[in-house]
C-alpha cells in the first residue's frame, strides 16, 4: 500500500499532466478554425483550375500532350509522396498514413513495381525508415515553418516536376490525411503524376479562342494544378493534424480526470484507515490504564 | 452593363466583383475585357491587372505573377499564384 504523501504526489502530478493537455486541446481547437477557414479559402482556385483544365485536356490529345500529362509511357517506377505531420501528440494520425503508404508499396511491390519514397513532415521518416531504409528519395521539411503555405506546395512541386522531367520515375502517388471532421481524418492516395485526365467534361458549345494555342496554356497550367494539389494536401495535414490532437487530447484530459478521482478515493480511504487506528491506539491505552 | 470580374489565388478569393473593364497582361500582348467579350484563354505574363471600375475613371492596380486568365459566360477570372497590392 503506497503511503498518503506518495499518493498525495501522484495526484500533484497527474493533475498537472492534465492542466498541459486541457491547454494542447484549447490550442488545438482554435488552431483547427483557422486551418479550415484555410482549407475552405484555397477551394475557388483549386476547382476553377480543375474545370479549365478538364475542358483543356479533352482537346488536347494523343502525342501532342506535354509529357506530365501523357507520362513517360512506361509504369515501371513508382514514388510515393507521403505527408506526414511535423509534430506528434495527434493520436493514431501519422501511424494511419504511414500504414496506407506501406499498403500501398506492398501492392506495387507485389505487382513487381520499383516504389521510392518522397517524404514531407518528420513524423513518417521513422517508420517507414524502419521497412524501406534504401527506398527513401527525399525527406521534405516543413518542420520551420510556422505557417504552411504556397510556397511549400510550390517548392515541393517543382522539385516533383523536375524529377519526373529527369525520369527519375514513371508514376506519383500522393498519400495525405483527408480531414473528414475532429474526429475522422482518412488517409487518401491519388495519382499525382502523371496528371490523370479528368473524366467528367462538359463540353461548351461556345467556341473558346486560345492565346498562345491549347497545348502551350496546358503545358503551363500542369505545373500549376500539381502545386494546388500538394498545396491542397498540405492544408489537409494542417487541418487533420488540429483535429487529431483536439481529439487525442481530450481522451487524455478525460483518462487524467478520471485517474484523479480514483486517486483521491484512495487517498481519502487510507487517511482514514490511519486515523481510525490511531484512535484504536488511543483507545486501547486509556483502557490498560 | 458591368463585367463581373473575380481574381483567385490559392490561398483565397481576392476579388469578387463588377466592374466597367479589365486590362490584363497577357502573354501575347494586353488585352481589355469588357462586357460580353467573346470566351476567350490566355495565360498571362507577370504584371499589372488594371481595373477600371467606371468608364473613364483611373484604374486600380493589382500585380500578379504566374497567372491564367478565362473569359467566359460568366465574366472574367483570373488565377494567379501571387497577387501584391
Amino acid at each position: 500500500m503506497a503511503s498518503l504523501k506518495e499518493l498525495k504526489d501522484r495526484i500533484g502530478s497527474v493533475k498537472s499532466t492534465q492542466k498541459i493537455t486541457k491547454a494542447k486541446q484549447m490550442v488545438a481547437a482554435a488552431k483547427l478554425r483557422k486551418a479550415q477557414a484555410a482549407a475552405e479559402a484555397a477551394r475557388p482556385y483549386a476547382s476553377r483550375l480543375a474545370s479549365v483544365m478538364g475542358s483543356l485536356a479533352s482537346k488536347v490529345s494523343g502525342d501532342s500532350a506535354p509529357l506530365l500529362l501523357r507520362g513517360t509511357g512506361a509504369d515501371k517506377r513508382h514514388l510515393l509522396v507521403v505527408v506526414n505531420t511535423d509534430k506528434g501528440l495527434c493520436g493514431g494520425l501519422n501511424s494511419n498514413i504511414v500504414k496506407a503508404a506501406k499498403l500501398q508499396a506492398q501492392k506495387l511491390l507485389a505487382e513487381g513495381k520499383d516504389v521510392t519514397f518522397y517524404l514531407v513532415g518528420k513524423k513518417g521518416r521513422a517508420p517507414i525508415r524502419r521497412d524501406y531504409e534504401s527506398k527513401i528519395a527525399f525527406n521534405f521539411d516543413t518542420s520551420n515553418v510556422r505557417n504552411i503555405g504556397f510556397a511549400e506546395a510550390e517548392a515541393i512541386a517543382d522539385d516533383l516536376v523536375a524529377r519526373f522531367e529527369a525520369g527519375e520515375f514513371d508514376v506519383a502517388h500522393l498519400i495525405y490525411p483527408e480531414f473528414k471532421s475532429a474526429l475522422a481524418q482518412d488517409p487518401t492516395v491519388v495519382q499525382l503524376l502523371p496528371v490523370p485526365s479528368p473524366g467528367t467534361v462538359e463540353a461548351s458549345d461556345a467556341a473558346v479562342e486560345y492565346e498562345p494555342d491549347e497545348e502551350e496554356i496546358l503545358a503551363d497550367l500542369l505545373p500549376r494544378y500539381v502545386k494546388t494539389q500538394l498545396f491542397g494536401a498540405l492544408l489537409e495535414r494542417e487541418a487533420s493534424e488540429q483535429g487529431a490532437s483536439m481529439t487525442a487530447m481530450d481522451n487524455a484530459t478525460r483518462n487524467a480526470g478520471e485517474l484523479i478521482d480514483k486517486l483521491t478515493i484512495k487517498y481519502n480511504r487510507s487517511r482514514q484507515a490511519a486515523i481510525t487506528t490511531e484512535l484504536i491506539e488511543i483507545i486501547a491505552g486509556a483502557e490498560a490504564l | 452593363m458591368a463585367l463581373h470580374f473575380e481574381l483567385v489565388t490559392p490561398s483565397k478569393l481576392v476579388r469578387s466583383e463588377d466592374v466597367h473593364m479589365v486590362v490584363v497582361p497577357g502573354a501575347e500582348g494586353e488585352f481589355g475585357v469588357l462586357e460580353g467579350h467573346a470566351p476567350f484563354m490566355s495565360t498571362i505574363r507577370d504584371g499589372a491587372v488594371q481595373v477600371y471600375k467606371t468608364e473613364g475613371g483611373e484604374p486600380e492596380s493589382i500585380m500578379v505573377r504566374g497567372g491564367f486568365a478565362e473569359v467566359g459566360e460568366k465574366g472574367l477570372t483570373v488565377l494567379a499564384e501571387h497577387v501584391e497590392g
